[in-house]
Parts: C-alpha cells; sequence; structure tokens
C-alpha cells in the first residue's frame, strides 16, 4: 500500500514538472480548455440550437469524432498484438504508450459523447441499475458497454505494467497476460459496434452497408498507427526514451496494408453504389458530385481522398516509408484524410437526403468548432501527462528506489538484492541492455545511436 | 427520494413491525426523542438543505427548484408505480400551473384494453391546406416562432408529372439505341421527394397532389428498438409515446426514424402563455424541455377519452379518419375493408398503423 501511495505521489509529482516546452504546449492548450468551457456553458444553456445541426441532419461534428476517435483507441491493439502475440521486441518496450494513447482517446470519445448529448445531465439513466439498460436491443447499450470496459481494460493493464516498472517487481503474468488478450479482442469489438451502431438502420440507406464494420476496422488501423507513429517520432526527437526503428517500421506497413483495404472498400462502395444508382445512392452522390447545385461535402471529399491516395502511394515506396521526415507527411494525410472521411463525410450524406428527400447542407458553427477544439485540447494534455508519466517510468526516471531520503542514505531498499548507483545517473538503467546502451548520454549523436542500433 | 416520506412518530411502531429495517431496535422506543426519530429528522433536515442548495444554485424560488430537483430524479414512467405516478402529475401540474399561469392538468390515463388505435388518411382528398399542421401546433403545445418551430405534421406536395415530347430526343446513349429515356429524370407520383415548404396562392394547386405524413405510430417500431434507455415505447394501445423527463437527447431515434417523423428540441421550446393548452397528457402534449425529442401521439391526451385527434377534426375535406382497429365497426376498420389501402414505405418492415388509401 505504501508503495501504492509513493507511486502515485511520484508519478504525478513527475508529471507536473517539465521544460519550457512543455508548459508553454500546456499553457497553450489550457487556453483552448478554457475556451472550450465558455463555449460548453453557453451550449448547456441555450440548448444545441447553437450548433449547426438540424433536424435534417441530426448528428453532426461531435458524432463524427466519436467514430473517429473509437478507431484511434482501437489502433492502440496494432501496438499491443505484435508485441505481445508476435513477441515484437521493439514494440513490447512501448507497448504501454499504445495504451496510454487507448485511454486518451476513449476519455476524448467521452467528451465528445457529452457535447453530443441533448440531456448530459442524464446520461445516468444509460447506466444498469440505477437506470435503464436496453439490452440487447439498443446498440448505444453496446457502445457503452464496449467502451468502457476498453477504457478500464487499458487502464488496468497500462498502469499495473508502469506500476510494476516502478516498483522494480516482476509482473505477474497469470494476472497480466490474460487481459492482455481480452484487450486485443476488445479493441476489435469497439470499433465493429461504432460501425453497427451506425450502419443497422434501414432508414439511412447511405450507412446500412454490411462492410462498414470492416472498413471503419481497417480505417482505424490506417488512422490510429499514423497517429501513434507521429507521437513516437516525437518521443524520440523531445524525450530522452529511443523507441527504435523496427517498431516504426512495422507500424508503417500496417499502415499500408490497412490503408490499402480501406481504399478498396471505398472503390468496391462506389462502384456497387454508383453502377445502378437508386434513391439510396443519392448520399454518395451527394457526397461525391453534389445533387441539384448543392455541392458543400464535394471538396471534403475529394480532398480527403487525394489525402488519402498520396498516403498510400507514400506508404507503399518502402524507401519513403523508412525515411523518417517523409514517413510523418504520410502519416498526417492519411489521419486527416481519415477524420473527413469517417467523420462529415460519413455522418451528413447519411442525413442527406432526408428520408423524406430532403437536402440540407450542414455547416458546424463557431461554438462547435470551440468545444471540438477543446475537446481535443483536453485530450492532448491529458495524452501529454499519460506519455510523460509513462516515458519517465520507463527511462527509469521514476522509480521506486530513487526516493531522495533512501538515496542520501544510501540505504539499499529491502527488495532490492544488489545496490545499482542511482545517484551517478539521471536515470536508473533498465533491465534491458541494448536500451541501456543506446539511452547513455555518453553515447554520441543521434544518427550514431541509430546506426549502431540498425546494425544491432 | 420523494420528500414526504419521513413518517410522522406515531407511525413509527407499524413501520418497525414491517420490518423495512433489519437492524435491532427496541419496540419500545416510538417517540421523537428516540435516537431512530432524531435520524429521521435529520434525514429531513439534510434534504432540505441540499434542495435549499440547489435552489440557490438555480436561483429561483424555493418550489420551483424542488420540483426540478424531484423531477431530475424521477424514474422511467413505466417503472412508476401508481404512487409515483400521482407524485408526478402533481409536481407537473403545480410547475406548469405557475409557469403558464393559468390552471394546467396532465393527464396520467393508461391504455384501455382491447383498443388498438389506427389511422387512414385518404390522399385523393387531402387539399393541402395544412389546417391538420396549424391545429396539432395548437393543441400539442409544439415550439413555435422563428427561433423554434416544430411541427410534427409535414404535408408534402407531390408532383403529377410531366412526360413531354420534346424530351423523347434527350435519351442516351444516342448513337448506339437509347438506354435511359429522355423522360427519365421527371418526378410523377408517390416519390418522396415532395416538396414541404410550398407556398402557394391557393390550394389545391393543379399540377400537384398532397400526402401528408407523420409518426405512422408503427407496430415494429425501429425507434424504440434503437432508443438506449427505453424513453420511448409503444403503449398497451399501440401508440408509440416518450418520457420525456427520461429522453437523454442522443437522438439515435431521428435516425432510425424512416419516416422522418421525430423533432428534436434544439432549445427551450416557445409557447406563448396566452396560446398554450392546459389540458395535457403525460406522454402527450405537455410542455417539454430543450434537448428532448418529440413526435405525434395520435393526440393521446384527447384519444385515450374518447375523442378524435385534432388533425381529424379539424380536416376540411374529410380526409382524415381515426379509429379502433380492433372494433370493426369502427371508421378505420371499414375502410381498411372495404378500400384500396397502402403503408408508406412497407419495404421498410416497420408495419404502420397509419394507412393511406384512395376513394
Amino acid at each position: 500500500m505504501e508503495k501504492l501511495i509513493r507511486f502515485a505521489l511520484d508519478y504525478v509529482s513527475y508529471v507536473v514538472k517539465g521544460g519550457a516546452k512543455f508548459y508553454a504546449w500546456m499553457a497553450g492548450l489550457g487556453i483552448l480548455i478554457a475556451i472550450w468551457g465558455y463555449s460548453f456553458y453557453i451550449q448547456a444553456t441555450e440548448g444545441l440550437a447553437v450548433t449547426g445541426l438540424t433536424d435534417q441532419v441530426s448528428d453532426g461534428l461531435y458524432l463524427g469524432n466519436v467514430m473517429f476517435l473509437v478507431g484511434v483507441a482501437a489502433a492502440a491493439v496494432t501496438v499491443v498484438f505484435p508485441a505481445y502475440a508476435y513477441q515484437h521486441k521493439a514494440l513490447h518496450e512501448v507497448a504501454v504508450l499504445g495504451e496510454m494513447v487507448a485511454i486518451a482517446a476513449v476519455t476524448l470519445c467521452n467528451l465528445f459523447v457529452l457535447s453530443h448529448m441533448g440531456r448530459p445531465d442524464r446520461l445516468w439513466h444509460m447506466l444498469p441499475v440505477i437506470g435503464i439498460y436496453n439490452i440487447p436491443n439498443s446498440l448505444i447499450t453496446f457502445d457503452v458497454l464496449v467502451l468502457t470496459g476498453y477504457l478500464l481494460l487499458n487502464l488496468v493493464c497500462g498502469f499495473y505494467f508502469l506500476y510494476t516498472k516502478y516498483t522494480g517487481d516482476r509482473i505477474n503474468r497469470v494476472f497480466y497476460m490474460p487481459l492482455i488478450y481480452i484487450s486485443i479482442v476488445w479493441a476489435l469489438s469497439i470499433h465493429s459496434v461504432t460501425a453497427l451502431f451506425i450502419n443497422t438502420m434501414p432508414a439511412r440507406p447511405f450507412w446500412n452497408s454490411p462492410v462498414m464494420p470492416i472498413h471503419f476496422i481497417s480505417t482505424a488501423f490506417a488512422a490510429g498507427p499514423g497517429l501513434i507513429i507521429l507521437i513516437f517520432l516525437l518521443v524520440r526527437k523531445n524525450t530522452k526514451l529511443w523507441i527504435k526503428d523496427e517498431a516504426i517500421n512495422l507500424l508503417s506497413t500496417i499502415m499500408t496494408y490497412c490503408l490499402g483495404i480501406a481504399l478498396f472498400l471505398n472503390l468496391s462502395e462506389i462502384a456497387t453504389h454508383l453502377y445502378f444508382p437508386t434513391e439510396h445512392t443519392l448520399g454518395l452522390e451527394y457526397l461525391m458530385f453534389g445533387v441539384n447545385g448543392l455541392t458543400a461535402l464535394v471538396p471534403w471529399f475529394w480532398v480527403s481522398s487525394a489525402a488519402n491516395i498520396i498516403a498510400f502511394v507514400m506508404l507503399l515506396i518502402p524507401r519513403v516509408r523508412k525515411n523518417y521526415r517523409l514517413l510523418p507527411v504520410a502519416c498526417v494525410l492519411a489521419f486527416a484524410g481519415i477524420w473527413v472521411q469517417k467523420g462529415i463525410g460519413l455522418l451528413v450524406p447519411g442525413f442527406t437526403p432526408s428520408p423524406i428527400g430532403e437536402f440540407t447542407n450542414y455547416m458546424p458553427t463557431l461554438i462547435e468548432v470551440l468545444v471540438t477544439l477543446g475537446n481535443w485540447a483536453i485530450g492532448a494534455a491529458m495524452l501529454t501527462v499519460l506519455l510523460k508519466g509513462a516515458i519517465g517510468i520507463l527511462l527509469g526516471e521514476v522509480k521506486y528506489a530513487t526516493a531522495p531520503w533512501e538515496v542520501r542514505g544510501n540505504v539499499v531498499p529491502f527488495y532490492r538484492a544488489t545496490p545499482k548507483p542511482t545517484t551517478k545517473l539521471p536515470w536508473a538503467p533498465s533491465g534491458d541492455p541494448a536500451r541501456y546502451e543506446a539511452s547513455k548520454p555518453s553515447s554520441g549523436s543521434r544518427t550514431r545511436r541509430r546506426r549502431r542500433d540498425a546494425l544491432a | 427520494m420523494q420528500q414526504g416520506k419521513v413518517p410522522p412518530c406515531d407511525s413509527d411502531k407499524e413501520h418497525h413491525s414491517q420490518g423495512r429495517r433489519g437492524m435491532a431496535e427496541t419496540a419500545a422506543t416510538p417517540s421523537c426523542s428516540s435516537r431512530r426519530g432524531f435520524l429521521k429528522e435529520m434525514g429531513g433536515l439534510s434534504i432540505a438543505s441540499l434542495m435549499g442548495t440547489a435552489a440557490l444554485l438555480t436561483n429561483s424560488d424555493d418550489a420551483q427548484a424542488k420540483t426540478e430537483w424531484a423531477e431530475w430524479f424521477q424514474g422511467n414512467y413505466r417503472l412508476m408505480t401508481d404512487e409515483e405516478k400521482a407524485q408526478a402529475k402533481a409536481r407537473l401540474e403545480r410547475r406548469y400551473s405557475q409557469e403558464y399561469g393559468k390552471p394546467v392538468m396532465v393527464d396520467t390515463t393508461p391504455a384501455k384494453e382491447g383498443v388498438l388505435f389506427g389511422y387512414a388518411l385518404n390522399i385523393q382528398k387531402c387539399i393541402g391546406c395544412r389546417r391538420c399542421v396549424k391545429a396539432c401546433v395548437e393543441e400539442n403545445n409544439q415550439s413555435r416562432g422563428n427561433a423554434q418551430q416544430i411541427e410534427w405534421i409535414r404535408v408534402v406536395k407531390m408532383e403529377k408529372g410531366k412526360f413531354t415530347p420534346e424530351k423523347m430526343t434527350q435519351g442516351y446513349p444516342d448513337p448506339i439505341g437509347i438506354q435511359v429515356g429522355g423522360n427519365a429524370y421527371s418526378a410523377a407520383g408517390v416519390t418522396l421527394e415532395g416538396e414541404h415548404y410550398y407556398q402557394p396562392e391557393k390550394v389545391p394547386e393543379q399540377d400537384a397532389f398532397y400526402m401528408p405524413i407523420a409518426c405512422m405510430q408503427c407496430e415494429k417500431p425501429p425507434c424504440v428498438k434503437v432508443c438506449p434507455v427505453r424513453t420511448t415505447y409503444r403503449d398497451a394501445d399501440g401508440i408509440v409515446v416518450i418520457d420525456y423527463n427520461w429522453c437523454i437527447g442522443c437522438r439515435q431515434c431521428i435516425d432510425a426514424c424512416p419516416y422522418w417523423a421525430r423533432r428534436f428540441n434544439w432549445s427551450t421550446p416557445n409557447v406563448p402563455k396566452a396560446e398554450m393548452n392546459p389540458k395535457t397528457h403525460y406522454l402527450g402534449n405537455r410542455p417539454r424541455m430543450k434537448g428532448v425529442v418529440e413526435k405525434c401521439t395520435f393526440c393521446i391526451q384527447r384519444t385515450r377519452h374518447g375523442r378524435y385527434p385534432a388533425c381529424v377534426e379539424v380536416c376540411p375535406v374529410g380526409a382524415r379518419k381515426f379509429g379502433n382497429l380492433l372494433d370493426p365497426n369502427s371508421e378505420v376498420s371499414r375502410i381498411l375493408e372495404r378500400k384500396s389501402v397502402f403503408r408508406l414505405r412497407a419495404d421498410q418492415n416497420t408495419y404502420p398503423k397509419f394507412f393511406y388509401f384512395m376513394d
């Protein structure tokens, strides 16, 4: 228990301290969050009338972000699965970072759900026991179930792993491994259920497509690893943690496959629908070409499609994929392209035309955009803190033995067989000799380190 | 959760005999000075103070805050006991009466046995005057004005279609043999792509006919299936109703409805005090709050007392018919028996109890 309290204290005191860059970043996010507070207050008091939503287009930016972010959360599996199922060494070392991304993404989803609801104060009605849980009929209840479960699984797995790293204890594999395998399957379930949540409505033919779940998963496993690669590259640049090239290369390979599958599914849907267009295809036509001069979504569709195709072509070329100056460009393109495709590009055509054939242009209002930005800022702040804590523990900068009074007194903690010179290094060496070597401060430039890694 | 549940001291003994509390207590302490009485008083006090806090927070008078507080905690209407329903009714009546400055009645009449409501509309007769829409808005306390206008009935104007000889030569692909006729893309008849914002000088218009739509009160309603909190449900007499106090505003039902029958209160609805209809039903036309969904309920406040819905009463051409589908002598049953009848969007398998017919 004492260890746990110390873990919490050390963790918190570590994550709140940082350099100027860290404070500047958090302050920037803080401003966005303050604006969010104001906009959300307006929305809560005035009602959703302050958004661009209408009876015709009743879900918009908020639900679109939910759809997308569930995918990002699920994509943590692209790190966890190779790490544990295929014993991928480089990813195994940083698997916990994937779990941290999942935690932040699911929390962000919940924020967007909160923004989307007409009566967020009544959300307790959805809870089992005190409210009513319409299971198995309503897919929202499944969504709540799988998202909450996924959040808990990642919280438990991630923080249990960090805690053992912190204390230096061995991982209890009987407890830990089943949870990891459950979370891998669970990740697939969250995104399938999110797809089923909208594609099970025959009233909306644009969504009512059986390829939606697999399309969701393939786009998620393209956009998610894209984000994770960007995060890994940033971590390599800004912290002492060196994430190996193999980890990034595997992620970019997964991204290539999944983006390819996603594009193929896109094309097959377009071909199926446009060969003999019916009333049910009007949504797709509205998205791709516009109908009767209403072309609000057309640029979004073509720009996002172009972004996805360019990203795919870039990723297909091994030399580009392994060039870490160009790879982020492909990642940003895929991430942004899929965000548009799964947000505005998926929801709005589902509503246009409405069931009685009405076309309505949807344009998010300023409040809606500010709430969205604020939600993302909260998510980014959370992710920063989670990653910072995890990296600190992975590096050994936050460690049970490094408590100042113990080091000062040069007392060996009872659970340690051999004392380690924690006072000499800014962080304690971990069990992995390769990482220890790589993280030595006196081992030359980053290029040389990278070369050595490549040789090893 | 309900106030007024603290029993007076003399009822203490009875309470004890019911064995509500499993704790060992001496039966010889039925006075107010007992520990239990004290605890109860304290409990009452703390509830009162909580309510006081709520009142301060909402910055309104105590009664209003109390009502809101109690309303926030009330359960799903279907699961309420009769006593809880009565309390909810009294609470709402008090609040609405205060808000609208006149005595408002909130009816909680349940469905009658042996009744299944059905509706039949003669599209041949409808002249598109939209008196039904107006009557519905007034009867059912829908929001009006520019800020938020809600209409449960929409009258859709359908094109009769124009087939012209000029278009005969405009088919394509031309040189190989025409596969798409030149008259292909002109709307004709019920296409569900009609116009419902028409503003004619006079109705009926020459080149159009009209098809009013509203909630179809499906026997297999998709909106009910998707509701995560079961706030919308099919009541025993076949009317699909909404407990506005339990709705979380997720709008999943709006997405699932193939008839675009549901409306969302994007902001607090605007119902002028003078125009407000004080005869309301809990599941029907009582004033709604912002952030919840509403729709046609076959005028549940009228029909459960044997009256016609407002739209039926007002229709100047008698196009609208209403009745009990289980009664073979009702108007609706006789129409189903004798006329050619169709359901809108039968492909959706929703089995509406709203039928269209022609003479």
